[in-house]
């Protein structure tokens, strides 16, 4: 339904944009209908960019996005607006995403003057109605009230809502439970797992390893910009091949094991990377990368390392069983 | 015994009333302890852990006591308070590496800070990069500013400083948080190795991340509603909670190994009550699944098994 072909973004940085900043390097996945693909990456990874480049908020520099036939990137202004009826975007702040000086139900009002001028105050009613149904809100707590009168969770859920009333595909929703109380992220992540079963597709774009792992079909682990691996969600949870995710699997607190007792993770993987140019976007804090294997030459191509797995590191490469047809990039979807 | 706090009040002027964000806080820290505190937004933890060393205005202290290795704090009287603070008692506010001066090098930063305390730079500057560079910084973050190093760079760098004085107490606020789980690790990790060697004698590290404190805390307490609910040593708090909020808490978290499509967790229905007006008795009595009559009575924070505190009527049935 989504397909990203080898899309990259670069910014123009410092002082006169003279600087090039690679966000995205060269990515590629699907997204298929009713399904949540987790994108994983810590900050400045790129993952809130490719986000932004589906929604059409940021044109990609290279390589093409395409939703059903459209292709994102060359939407004018007008084709825009039609396209949001398909697509839309839920952001991390729920709290500053509301005009505190209106009540909080005006976001709808918004979008039925802009996209359903027609249909009539009853019928609309009703599509509210139903709306906050999918969502898990009783409609009397939360209409016609005011942002600061609602829990973070109850905002966020109205703004999901909003999304639905345009019956919409797909859903970006990019870190929308990191400001959210334990008690109250797990009822959004419900919900979103409840919606994929009326077909809706989500991009669930986290930093949170636990959240991907609970709520994701497949999962795209993204490293300064490029994919590092990807594939289905347990099987890289279960056997993560590359370096940096297994030192992000090391790392994640859990209730039921300690740091101690898993993998040490060297002071050198903990520091930022060595800005290292060409090559492979992990070279410089990688454990295992070596010249012998070429990582200071060229960005390893995705290899699949069983079935629905793929994986960009040479020295995994290597260890692949040769039946795995591993010198052949493989291509995706 | 490092810290002991009885019964400690603390609530916000507000032109509407007095809002009760800390109403009663008992409990004490052993020396060498590091306590996490953990509870949703709102409940009164910042609070709690600011009103130890800077109980400054709209924050209003009503009673309590609080005493650090014998000495009782005079934490109403913020001029009396400056004799401790930073020495005896330090503090990393939430953000505080996002605070650092933009347009001064974390060098001149530094010695301007330990100036305004009345200390010599020169005095502690071996001892300073000594410490940096076990945080792995070498000297060259002197040169830096601010926006030259990563989060947790940073963070590290606010660490050593606050420290720097050998303080018996430290308050550490959500210094996890913001970071990368790579860094996270790290710099809750540094935590302990400075409690061990003795650059800190006890911490009380606040944050809303339970599974953090699962790696680090020897116990943890737990706070709702400006009230609070248990305390126990770490294994207890995760594996048996004596408070039904607690419990209902630690059951919400997502963890490695739980699907949504395999198990479905359960969130805690309702919200806190508001706190310029609280209800009378146990404030978690509307959400809570073993709610009873008593309960419109407030539960007294109790020892309830050895070494396990916890305000809850029904606390053997959790």
């Amino acid at each position: 339904m989504l397909t990203l072909d080898s899309v990259s973004k670069v910014y123009s940085v410092g002082t006169f944009g003279s600087g090039r900043l690679r966000a995205v390097r060269d990515v590629s996945f699907t997204v298929e209908p009713g399904q949540i693909v987790s994108l994983i990456g810590e900050s400045g990874s790129g993952k809130s960019t490719i986000g932004k480049m589906i929604l059409g908020l940021l044109r990609p520099t290279d390589g093409t996005i395409d939703f059903k036939g459209t292709s994102v990137g060359t939407l004018r202004r007008r084709d825009l607006k039609e396209y949001y009826r398909g697509v839309q975007g839920v952001f991390q702040d729920p709290f500053s995403a509301y005009n505190p000086v209106f009540k909080a139900d005006r976001i709808f009002a918004m979008i039925k003057e802009q996209y359903f001028p027609e249909v009539t105050a009853e019928q609309w009613r009703a599509k509210i109605h139903d709306a906050l149904e999918a969502v898990g809100l009783d409609s009397a707590s939360v209409l016609d009230k005011y942002p600061h009168q609602m829990s973070g969770g109850q905002l966020q859920r109205l703004l999901v809502a909003r999304a639905l009333l345009l019956d919409i595909d797909f859903l970006v929703a990019d870190e929308i439970t990191s400001m959210l109380d334990a008690s109250t992220r797990i009822d959004v992540l419900n919900m979103l797992a409840d919606l994929t079963e009326h077909n809706l597709s989500v991009l669930f774009i986290t930093h949170d390893l636990n959240l991907g792992y609970y709520i994701s079909d497949r999962t795209v682990i993204l490293y300064r910009g490029a994919i590092v691996e990807m594939g289905d969600t347990a099987r890289i949870f279960d056997n993560p091949l590359h370096p940096y995710t297994k030192m992000l699997m090391a790392s994640v607190p859990r209730l039921d094991s300690m740091w101690a007792a898993r993998d040490e993770v060297s002071a050198e993987a903990m520091q930022d990377a060595q800005l290292h140019t060409g090559g492979c976007v992990y070279y410089g804090r990688c454990p295992i990368g070596s010249h012998d294997l070429g990582c200071h030459e060229k960005h390893p191509a995705l290899v699949e390392a069983e079935d629905d797995h793929l994986v960009a590191c040479y020295a995994v490469e290597r260890d692949l069983p040769l039946s795995w047809p591993s010198t052949n990039p493989v291509s995706v979807g | 015994m490092s810290l002991q706090v009885e019964n400690l009040r603390v609530h916000y002027q507000t032109l509407d009333g007095r809002v009760k964000a800390l109403d009663g806080a008992t409990f004490s820290i052993e020396d060498g302890e590091i306590m996490g505190l953990a509870g949703e937004s709102g409940c009164g933890k910042t609070t709690l852990g600011t009103s130890l060393i800077r109980l400054a205005p709209p924050m209003t202290y009503i009673e309590g006591k609080v005493v650090l290795d014998n000495t009782e704090l005079p934490v109403w009287d913020d001029r009396a308070m400056r004799k401790f603070r930073y020495s005896e008692i330090s503090v990393i506010p939430q953000y505080a590496m996002s605070a650092m001066n933009p347009t001064r090098k974390i060098g001149k930063m530094t010695a301007e800070l330990l100036k305004a305390r009345g200390i010599r730079y020169s005095d502690v500057e071996h001892e300073f990069k000594q410490r940096l560079e076990l945080v792995g910084l070498s000297d060259d973050v002197l040169g830096m500013y601010p926006i030259e190093l990563s989060g947790g760079m940073k963070q590290r760098a606010v660490m050593v400083l606050s420290t720097l004085l050998n303080p018996s107490l430290l308050v550490a606020d959500e210094i996890t948080s913001a970071l990368d789980v790579s860094s996270q690790r790290a710099v809750a990790e540094m935590l302990t190795e400075f409690r061990d060697r003795g650059w800190v004698k006890s911490v009380i590290f606040i944050t809303h991340d339970v599974s953090v404190l699962a790696q680090i805390a020897d116990s943890i307490m737990i706070m709702y509603a400006g009230k609070l609910a248990e305390k126990a040593p770490t294994g207890s708090v995760i594996s048996a909670p004596k408070h039904p909020y607690s419990k209902l808490l630690i059951e919400s978290l997502p963890e490695m190994g739980v699907r949504h499509a395999e198990r479905e967790l359960a969130g805690i229905p309702g919200k806190p009550p508001g706190l310029l007006h609280p209800p009378e008795g146990c404030r978690f009595r509307d959400r809570c699944p073993i709610a009873f009559e008593r309960c419109h009575e407030q539960p007294p924070f109790a020892e309830v098994a050895a070494n396990h505190m916890s305000a809850c009527w029904r606390a053997e049935e959790v």
